[in-house]
């Protein structure tokens, strides 16, 4: 039996709870049991946004979490916050486009991407969140490029289908974590 | 079948009640619950239903109470502090016999409190907030499946047994998507076919010989109104027979026995597995019906059980129905958080630990 147990934070409009609930998707999509659970409070626009994803071949316990396989950090102030919530041995992902600051821990793995200036380079400032989900899923193998690539189709229908193109782009650009 | 989807748990919600059969809404926004009104104010016009926000939750519930007297299926859903300010409601269409089906995507308190999830509202939906002996009939989800199964279930099941139906879930379940899979829509029941199907609401006097229909709660005579009540609870004695509902996992030869509705029961799960790896069998007992409760569950511990213990987030109510279900059989003992807080599954089987090993070494 495995489970995996993914934490991401940043502020509002990062795209934080887009990336938790496209690995939702895509775990469903892979018929495994898979739980999205977002931080709701008296949240603000640009305030922090965080959110738990598991996904496990058994029914998922509890949704909430106080320790995670893998934690994404897309600003300085969730560094600060979630870095101990790594497990020993676990990934720390750090957006270093924004964060200007190392992890301190040296008993985890650390992945730093400068996921915006990526974007830009891609030259869609839009799509850093799927640069990082790009290295999540190969750097965890949590579920399938392919699963992720359906998602996308699933879900940006209509007017945002436009942007599947550079969204794949994006995904696809930290190949050397496969 | 129909196709897996993620859904947040409150659309969930939502759809399932719409696909049940439920019509008509009243409510009036609150968190952790408000993607409930947000998605039926846009859904339940489109499919021929009709959503009305209240102007609270006082309002709220009267007219439910209004609509589902002439007939409708009606669905309302609150917080906490909204189900308390329909308690009034709740004990008149509990006399009145009028079926409401009701959610609570319960959070913190007492008072406004918080609003992160809790489940200090368990003597309010099992012992009645509101005046008078009456009982709801009333479910507890694990699960955003189990919420959409037992919501669209309550539409046709308040009707049979012409009481309301509450579902008692919590913010975390209200918040999170899982996967799952809406049933297939009940068609909603149409003007012309309430008079058949529910004699008693109130479809006016004329068209034939039926006679007068009269819904109310008021009955200035005490005999009256004392072989009402013992006509309710006729009706509530059949319920405690019919509609007690209980999952139990591995308590034949468990140390320890966990009791856990909800949310809880999912972390009880993980605490389970972590004390077997400590040498120590714990089986779990889980609600799904908390009125009637399944006091019957407990006849099955077995010889081996040292203590029974009910997980729950709040200072102890779920325990008051444990000792009833144990009935001195075995010690009882409390692990808790409250105020929106949640115990980590290593803390309840730490707690669990620790509580057994007291009593092994007397």
């Amino acid at each position: 039996m495995s489970t995996t147990k993914l934490f991401f934070a940043g502020s509002g409009g990062q795209g934080i709870l887009l990336m938790g609930q496209m690995i939702t998707y895509a775990a469903m999509l892979e018929d495994k049991a898979a739980t999205f659970l977002p931080s709701y409070g008296p949240e603000m626009r640009g305030g922090t946004a965080n959110c738990t994803v598991i996904v496990s071949d058994a029914p998922v316990g509890c949704p909430l979490i106080y320790e995670a396989d893998a934690v994404v950090v897309m600003n300085l102030p969730s560094l600060i916050k979630f870095e101990p919530m790594v497990k020993p041995g676990g990934l720390l992902l750090i957006n270093t486009a924004i964060v200007n600051q190392p992890a301190k821990r040296s008993d985890i793995r650390v992945l730093e991407i400068p996921v915006n200036d990526i974007a830009m380079d891609l030259g869609n400032p839009k799509v850093g969140n799927m640069v990082m989900l790009g290295a999540l899923v190969r750097a965890t193998n949590v579920v399938s490029e392919d699963a992720i690539r359906q998602v996308m189709h699933k879900t940006f229908t209509g007017e945002k289908a436009k942007l599947n193109d550079a969204n794949m782009q994006a995904f696809a650009y930290y190949k050397q974590y496969a | 079948m129909t196709e897996k989807v993620l859904m947040k748990g409150n659309e969930a919600f939502a759809e399932a009640a719409i696909r049940g059969g439920a019509r008509f809404y009243f409510g009036y926004p609150i968190t952790p619950q408000s993607e409930i009104p947000e998605y039926l104010s846009r859904e339940l016009p489109r499919r021929g239903g009709t959503f009305l926000q209240a102007e609270s939750e006082l309002g709220a519930v009267n007219m439910a109470y209004g609509a589902a007297a002439a007939g409708g299926d009606v669905f309302l859903s609150s917080s906490s502090p909204g189900i308390a300010l329909m308690q009034e409601g709740m004990s008149f269409l509990c006399s009145s016999e009028v079926p409401v089906v009701i959610l609570n995507v319960s959070r913190g308190g007492p008072g406004i409190g918080g609003i992160q999830p809790g489940q200090a509202d368990y003597f309010q939906a099992t012992r009645g907030g509101g005046n008078g002996d009456y009982k709801l009939i009333v479910f507890a989800p694990a699960s955003v499946q189990e919420a959409i199964d037992l919501i669209y279930e309550a539409v046709p099941l308040a009707n049979a047994w012409q009481n309301p139906v509450f579902i008692l879930a919590d913010g975390i379940l209200g918040q999170m998507m899982e996967p799952v899979r809406l049933p297939e829509p009940r068609p909603f029941l149409e003007e012309k076919d309430i008079r058949a199907k529910k004699p008693w609401a109130l479809t006016g006097y004329g068209g034939d010989d039926s006679g007068r229909r009269i819904v109310k709660s008021l009955r200035m005579q005490p005999d009256e109104l004392e072989a009402h009540v013992e006509k309710l609870f006729r009706k509530y004695e059949r319920a405690q027979k019919e509609l007690c509902r209980y999952e139990s996992v591995g308590i034949e030869d468990a140390d320890i026995v966990f009791v856990a509705f909800g949310t809880v029961s999912r972390i009880a799960r993980e605490s389970i597995d972590l004390l077997a790896a400590q040498g120590i069998k714990a089986g779990l007992i889980r609600p799904i019906s908390l009125w009637p409760f399944p006091y019957a569950a407990f006849d099955a511990l077995g010889k081996k059980t040292k203590l029974v213990i009910s997980a729950e987030l709040s200072m102890g109510q779920l325990i008051e129905d444990v000792k009833l279900g144990v009935n001195g059989r075995y010690p009882v003992a409390l692990i808790h958080r409250t105020g929106g807080m949640l115990p980590t599954s290593v803390e309840v089987a730490d707690k669990a630990r620790q509580l057994y090993q007291d009593i092994i070494k007397g």
